[in-house]
């Protein structure tokens, strides 16, 4: 008796279940995971305010956003996915920032029917072999501006980089990135700890090596030391990095010591195209500071989503995803288009770093690389 | 390696152990006298970073900056002791370690809420930017010989306090009887809090010190209270003297390592294999030290049993 109840009950559960998922209709429910606590929260409020500022400008009333903080701990993150993808039923995740993270979610989510949209981690793991075809990254594969770099270097006739990155796989990756495109000699490469906030032994040895430029890679916290101390130490040998280390959210902890310096980036917010005016401007107006690459890269991840929604059901997976495959969008980066894997090819720009009354922010000085497509694409086959 | 570099490096590793020496000192003074292992040390070295930022940012001045961490660090010490902390003493150390732990996490989130999620900016006094050069043409940077003078008097200091003082008998006394001087007439309350407020205020210190170098942003203090737990442990816990050499122990050890040790292996390795296997030991090198240490001294360099 009780056995037959209980078959009734869960009987009775599916066709509940089943009825609900009927009932979404040309509803999308997004999941976004990120950053929202700690010391990483900048990047993560930056993604989370740029899509929701896309999604408000839109004003679909289909699209359904739910937001957890993962702390930047693995863990929470896939305990929220797990939460997002059984009791919320999500249709997309979005949000993770950090690569570690994004390895941790975005396999078990893909292998669960969930698209998954990347606006900012780009592990190579996913862009070759291990990419699959309900992932999209919206932002860049991890080794691009990096490449953009090498690229950059050799057009300003430096021959003797030294090179730094933290001792993990996004440091490794980048000083990959840096070699596949710079053609010149090294003299000297270093790992730091992940983490580190001192960075005088690594200034006296670059010092000491007789480079004519420095390469580095150190995110959040250890970019911001890394350059007041270089500054204070009196090296003058140029530097080069990726717009992580220059980002808007962090230039203005760095302050004068970054002044001049060049980065490389997919966007700034000087671009001349007329989505990226539309987006700098509302941004501003909407949370009353510049938006950073981290903002940009959210913006385009909610339109490309939006764009999707209004061209097919994401109940029918393969309309949809050929639908975002298509990324009709106005990008804030202008011309936008996927390579086969999925992952954006697209321009590369040179930065600078500059002074606009008080704000230290970024201007473009010139392009490193055109319809750059990644160097793990030919690996990706669905 | 030129012996110039050397000698930089070995500045670099003196400048990295006083400032570990700031922070394992009020450390060590906390648990020799009240036995309470204080997780939120690193707290307190935030609270003095954000006030010398935010007192940097409205004045200009960098030593009101400097007093502000001083005095926000040992009120924020005194506030947590009065209100937590003294709860505490009479538990064991596995109840101080998850209630200091929420501490970190009440400071971590409390200073988000007030000072937003981005890094705040604080930069060296420019009368101290650059570098100066030193006997034998060593360039090095003005500020960070500062440090190492600020750290060293501040270990001359504490000697003379601990040594010759009133209230450096009475924590004497405290680390080896608290009953005994409780019963003598001394306010051990009073005391604790005294001693806790010192330790949070060189904690302070530390971090508007490291602040103006570094990026001073919500979690700073953790990475640098492990150091700090690994100096004090080399060290001897409860002793001042255990915490200064340790403290320049660890740092000599961290600097000449990441920098001697990848050149080690490039000497027999290609350079790419010798850099990844050199710098991950490196990072390795002070646990190892630390080991090493309670291998020959369980109780550490200067403990008592």
């Amino acid at each position: 008796m009780q056995l037959k109840s209980l078959i009734l009950a869960a009987g009775l559960a599916a066709v509940a279940s089943a009825g609900l998922a009927d009932g979404h209709g040309g509803k999308v429910k997004v999941g976004m995971i990120t950053t929202l606590s700690g010391g990483g929260a900048g990047l993560g409020i930056d993604v989370r305010d740029g899509f929701m500022l896309a999604a408000k400008l839109a004003g679909n009333e289909n699209l359904e956003v739910v937001i957890e903080d993962d702390q930047r701990k693995p863990e929470i993150a896939v305990q929220l996915a797990d939460k997002m993808i059984q009791s919320e039923k999500v249709d997309i995740m979005t949000g993770i920032i950090w690569s570690n993270l994004a390895m941790a979610v975005v396999p078990a989510a893909t292998a669960q029917g969930k698209f998954y949209i990347s606006p900012n981690a780009g592990p190579s793991q996913l862009a070759g072999k291990g990419c699959h075809p309900l992932y999209f990254n919206v932002a860049w594969q991890n080794d691009n501006l990096h490449e953009a770099a090498g690229a950059y270097a050799n057009d300003a006739g430096y021959s003797n980089s030294f090179i730094l990155a933290p001792n993990y796989p996004a440091g490794q990756d980048a000083l990959t990135g840096y070699k596949r495109t710079y053609g010149g000699e090294l003299a000297g490469e270093i790992y730091t700890k992940l983490g580190q906030t001192d960075y005088a032994a690594e200034i006296a040895q670059i010092r000491a090596s007789g480079a004519d430029s420095v390469f580095f890679f150190l995110p959040g916290g250890m970019g911001i030391s890394f350059l007041k101390q270089y500054a204070g130490s009196g090296v003058d040998i140029p530097v080069v990095g990726p717009a992580f280390s220059f980002d808007q959210g962090i230039l203005q902890a760095v302050g004068e010591a970054a002044l001049g310096v060049k980065n490389t980036s997919q966007w700034n917010k000087d671009l001349d195209v007329p989505a990226n005016a539309t987006f700098v401007e509302a941004f501003q107006a909407e949370y009353g500071r510049l938006p950073s690459l981290y903002a940009s890269q959210g913006y385009d991840a909610a339109n490309l989503i939006l764009s999707a929604m209004a061209k097919a059901d994401v109940k029918d997976a393969d309309a949809f995803r050929a639908a975002l495959a298509a990324a009709e969008f106005d990008s804030v980066r202008g011309d936008f288009k996927f390579g086969t894997n999925q992952h954006p090819v697209q321009d590369y720009y040179v930065r600078e770093v500059i002074k606009e009354g008080d704000v230290f922010t970024n201007k473009i000085i010139g392009a490193s690389l055109e319809d750059h497509v990644d160097a793990y694409a030919a690996e990706c086959s669905y | 390696m030129s012996t110039l570099l050397l000698i930089e490096q070995v500045l670099n590793g003196l400048q990295f152990g006083v400032m570990l020496f700031l922070m394992a000192a009020g450390l060590t003074l906390i648990f020799g006298v009240m036995g309470l292992i204080n997780l939120a040390h690193g707290s307190l070295y935030m609270v003095g970073a954000f006030a010398a930022a935010a007192v940097a940012g409205a004045t200009g001045s960098f030593l009101l900056a400097l007093i502000a961490s001083l005095a926000a660090a040992a009120a924020a010490g005194a506030i947590i002791e009065l209100v937590v902390i003294r709860r505490l003493y009479d538990r064991d150390h596995l109840d101080q370690v998850l209630a200091t732990f929420a501490l970190i996490l009440i400071f971590s989130e409390g200073t988000r809420w007030i000072f937003g999620s981005f890094p705040l900016f604080l930069d060296i006094p420019a009368a101290l930017a650059g570098p100066v050069t030193l006997p034998g043409g060593i360039q090095y940077p003005a500020y960070r010989l500062l440090i190492i003078g600020i750290g060293l008097v501040i270990a001359l200091g504490l000697f003379q306090l601990i040594a010759r003082t009133r209230i450096g008998i009475q924590i004497r006394a405290g680390e080896s009887d608290r009953e005994m001087i409780a019963a003598l007439g001394v306010d051990i309350s009073r005391l604790y809090t005294i001693v806790f407020a010192l330790g949070a205020a060189l904690a302070g210190l530390a971090g508007a010190l490291v602040g103006a170098l570094q990026s001073v942003q919500v979690g700073m203090g953790e990475p640098v209270l492990i150091l700090a737990f690994v100096v004090i442990v080399i060290g001897g816990i409860g002793s001042i003297k255990g915490a200064l050499v340790g403290a320049l122990l660890v740092g000599m050890t961290d600097t000449l390592g990441k920098v001697l040790l990848p050149g080690l292996f490039g000497a027999f390795m290609e350079p790419a294999a010798a850099t990844a296997v050199g710098s991950s030991l490196a990072s390795m090198a002070i646990y190892i030290l630390m080991a090493a240490v309670l291998l020959f001294r369980p109780t550490g360099l200067y403990g008592s049993a």
